[in-house]
């Protein structure tokens, strides 16, 4: 005969704290917060003393103030008189303008190499190959570096276009004038004028901007509608109606009309004096920065879509085959887009790294958001806490709206399995 | 029916045939260009536009570059020599890289001292190969390899040969309160005390130890300011110690952000992303005005040291995102298999998660090592004389100004060499490990 009797009741000890596996896990968590809590009450506590010491009371106030400096390159109004604030805003809308015409070229040769590097042409893949470990393997900083000497030390002067026979020449059909204080394009201008949308007191906004934004908006809406009909009546019919051309008519016609409307021609820039007059400005820190960027991201980029069409196996395009579809119709419908669920998740990433690395304009002097917020007005200020924190948190904003893109198309395309 | 099947069929062959030679046309040179170069008119196009390109880029650079003088010492110097050499289309002026050459070498770093930096680069590679070449080299070399940075850093450093040796007790104080409190308490805690142990050691006791045991037998090297270092060996100095602590502490963040423990956990992703999303140059903001700041008033300590903390904490977050990816990609069997074999978290992690894991991510871990040797020219914003600051203060000489090509060839050519050596002994390494099979 067997007795049963209860267990010992258990009561709390405190080596429980340690051996116990239950409270184990609480009290190393409380060990760590406070020893969190200790350093940066710590860090604060240094910061208030030196601070004081220093006679500065942390403080935003200076954002309100006149800049004082002047910024070459810049989007929106901008004068000296402006505030720091402003100031700091004209150098994001930089970061982002270098940001975005990075990621538009580098993933336009991004993309050709990472394809001619698997092309079957021997030299081309050999060429490519050199072209990706040789921008790879070299600091970016370096490239940037580069770029602006040879832009700065290697282009005629302006005055070298001057003469009956000068010694240099505008490129393009006399266009585009490459010096060596920058690069002059063709502006578009419009001869009438929808006037401005104000925007607060501290935006301007082209009307005639917007309106071609909208009509284009609105052609590109309508085309799409055309595609999905036509897909509709192939489902329905099994034969797909022609559209490329009403398609086309339909995006180009509208804006050609109202750009005819308003007036739309290209100011072409002119040698007055000593240097070009008219057409677009495009400063030689902007053409270095976005030419070393995208060259260098491109060559990540290749690899990354070298990697991603490598990675669909050739069973796929072999089926594709079997089903009779044409080589570019395996390429579109079946390779691209499983290849794009391995390319974009990195691809998003190439362009959060390119963003960051557009902040070491500040080795040529552009002025992003490191050279006017963290560069002029912490020198003039003398606020280095403050502006170095608001610099590092905008960073931060758009490192971490580039993820949240990224883990949303991830979301929408992850494969679904059981 | 054999018999009936021979006797309606005339001829049966018995034989196999020879082989034919394949046609003329499918092998050797010929066939190889026809394959890879010529296998359809818009490849031959490409082909032709490709090799024209590389011949046209041979023949315009080849001459400058080997037709380069090297005697020159300023430029207008090394145009005179091309003029009287009659070369029109000039050459390379390698003479920057001969007369700036112990400068980029070495920044400002006191010339007669030249053989420290030198020793120390060598016995980088000494200690380097119990590591790279772990099946080829004897283990005990491993002991060097942990002694090396207190001597790497007296070498270079110079002062008084005390200081590396108490900063080495403290890890020796650490491992034997480690030994002891392990047969004690469970080994996270042990470990964690070990930590205080060796803290305090280095922040209260060491400096006593020092300055008593100085006092004693001044044993001494001549000491280097911290602003003198510049060039590669900047670089070197920063990069390899980023890329030495960058790892164990990836690690531990990717541990950290994988754990059960929701405050560590927050804690971890908390820095990670922040790093992450900040760009390195800000990071070396802080690190060159603001870290004065956050420390006790009247601590001023090295840039160098400054810019090192920042940099390796940068390249951790990378690392243990790198790391995390290995982690991830082990099955779950992995970690059932370790519980059931009764191992605790950190004998799991030691024994059978990490070696898989890390394996795995060989080729991340190595590309964040390139990457954050490639971001050390960032320090040249901060004033730091790295080789691209030196190319920018050469450039800036009334002797150099306006040369920009010799100079960045060369510095661009000897990162290079060390990236590109980097990702080629990964893939070494990657096919030596290759456990599975293709």
């Amino acid at each position: 005969m067997t007795t049963f009797t209860d267990p010992p009741a258990e009561s709390f000890k405190l080596s429980m704290l340690v051996y116990d596996t239950r409270y184990r896990s609480i009290t190393f968590q409380i060990l760590a917060l406070v020893a969190v809590l200790l350093l940066f009450g710590w860090l604060t506590m240094n910061t208030a003393q030196n601070l004081n010491d220093l006679g500065k009371e942390p403080s935003f106030g200076f954002l309100g103030e006149s800049a004082g400096y002047d910024i070459n390159q810049r989007l929106i109004d901008y004068s000296s008189q402006s505030t720091h604030l402003r100031a700091a805003f004209v150098g994001l809308l930089n970061t982002l303008l270098v940001a975005a015409m990075g990621c538009a070229t580098a993933t336009v040769i991004g993309v050709i190499v990472g394809v001619l590097r698997l092309s079957g042409n021997w030299l081309v893949a050999r060429l490519m190959t050199v072209y990706v470990e040789i921008f790879r393997n070299v600091p970016v900083l370096m490239w940037i570096v580069l770029c602006m000497a040879i832009l700065i030390e290697a282009m005629p002067a302006p005055s070298a276009f001057r003469g009956d026979n000068p010694d240099a020449t505008m490129k393009l059909f006399d266009t585009i004038a490459i010096t060596n204080r920058g690069v002059y394009i063709p502006e578009p201008l419009f001869s009438r004028s929808l006037g401005n949308l104000h925007i607060g007191t501290a935006f301007d906004i082209s009307i005639n901007l917007l309106a071609i934004l909208f009509v284009l908006g609105v052609s590109l809406w309508i085309a799409r509608d055309i595609t999905r009909r036509a897909n509709a009546k192939q489902e329905a019919t099994g034969l797909r109606p022609r559209t490329w051309h009403t398609r086309l008519a339909v995006i180009v016609l509208p804006t050609a009309i109202l750009l005819a409307f308003l007036g739309f021609h290209l100011g072409y820039p002119e040698l007055k004096g000593f240097n070009f007059a008219g057409g677009t400005y495009m400063r030689n820190s902007l053409i270095a920065l976005w030419l070393a960027l995208s060259l260098y991201t491109a060559a990540f980029i290749a690899e990354i879509v070298r990697a991603g069409i490598l990675a669909i196996s050739t069973g796929q395009t072999e089926a594709a085959a079997a089903l009779g579809l044409r080589g570019n119709r395996i390429m579109s419908l079946v390779v691209l887009p499983q290849a794009m669920r391995v390319i974009i998740p990195p691809l998003i990433s190439q362009y959060l790294n390119l963003t960051k690395n557009s902040s070491l304009a500040i080795a040529v002097g552009y002025m992003d958001i490191t050279g006017t917020l963290m560069g002029i007005t912490l020198n003039q200020t003398g606020r280095e806490l403050e502006t170095v924190l608001l610099g590092m948190l905008v960073y931060l904003t758009i490192s971490l709206i580039i993820s949240g893109v990224m883990n949303w198309y991830n979301n929408r395309v992850k494969l679904v399995e059981r | 029916m054999a018999d009936t099947h021979a006797e309606t069929v005339l001829f049966v062959r018995d034989t196999m045939l020879p082989q034919k030679e394949p046609p003329l046309s499918t092998v050797g040179p010929l066939g190889w260009a026809r394959g890879n170069l010529f296998s359809g008119w818009l490849n031959s196009i490409i082909t032709i536009v490709a090799f024209l390109f590389v011949v046209n880029l041979i023949a315009h650079l080849l001459p400058w570059f080997i037709s380069g003088t090297w005697n020159a010492n300023s430029l207008t110097d090394c145009r005179d020599m091309m003029a009287a050499a009659g070369r029109e289309q000039g050459g390379a002026c390698w003479g920057v890289i001969r007369e700036r050459w112990p400068q980029l070498m070495f920044g400002f770093y006191p010339s007669e001292l030249y053989w420290r930096p030198v020793l120390v680069l060598v016995l980088l590679f000494v200690a380097l190969a119990p590591i790279l070449f772990a099946d080829r080299t004897p283990t005990k070399m491993l002991g060097f390899t942990m002694l090396f940075p207190f001597i790497g850093a007296w070498l270079l450093w110079g002062g008084t040969i005390w200081n590396p040796i108490t900063a080495l007790l403290g890890f020796v104080i650490g491992y034997f309160v480690f030994t002891f409190l392990s047969r004690v308490v469970n080994a996270g805690i042990s470990l964690f005390l070990a930590a205080i142990a060796a803290f305090v050691w280095w922040s209260v006791l060491s400096g006593y130890v020092v300055s008593g045991l100085s006092a004693i037998a001044p044993l001494a090297i001549h000491s280097v300011q911290s602003r003198e270092f510049g060039g590669f060996l900047l670089s070197i100095t920063i990069g390899v110690t980023a890329i030495m602590f960058s790892l164990p502490i990836g690690i531990l963040l990717a541990l950290g952000r994988r754990s059960d423990l929701p405050l560590v956990k927050a804690l971890c992703v908390g820095f990670i992303e922040f790093i992450r999303g900040v760009p390195l140059i800000t990071l070396l903001f802080v690190a060159s005005t603001l870290l004065n700041i956050f420390l006790p008033p009247g601590t001023n300590f090295d840039i160098i040291l400054r810019v090192m903390i920042m940099t390796t904490l940068f390249a951790s977050a990378y690392m243990a995102e790198v790391v995390r990816g290995g982690l991830a990609a082990l099955g779950k069997g992995q970690y059932e298999g370790a519980d059931s074999l009764g191992l605790d978290y950190w004998q799991a992690q030691r024994l059978i998660v990490m070696p898989q894991a890390l394996k795995i991510s060989i080729p991340g871990i190595v590309s964040t090592f390139i990457g954050v040797f490639k971001d050390t020219t960032l320090v040249s914003i901060i004033s730091m004389f790295d080789p691209l600051g030196l190319a920018n203060a050469i450039r800036a000489d009334a002797n150099w100004n306006g040369i920009y090509w010799e100079l960045f060839i060369f510095i661009g050519a000897v990162f290079f060499i060390f990236c590109f050596s980097m990702s080629r002994y990964s893939m070494y390494l990657e096919r030596k490990l290759q456990t599975g099979h293709r």
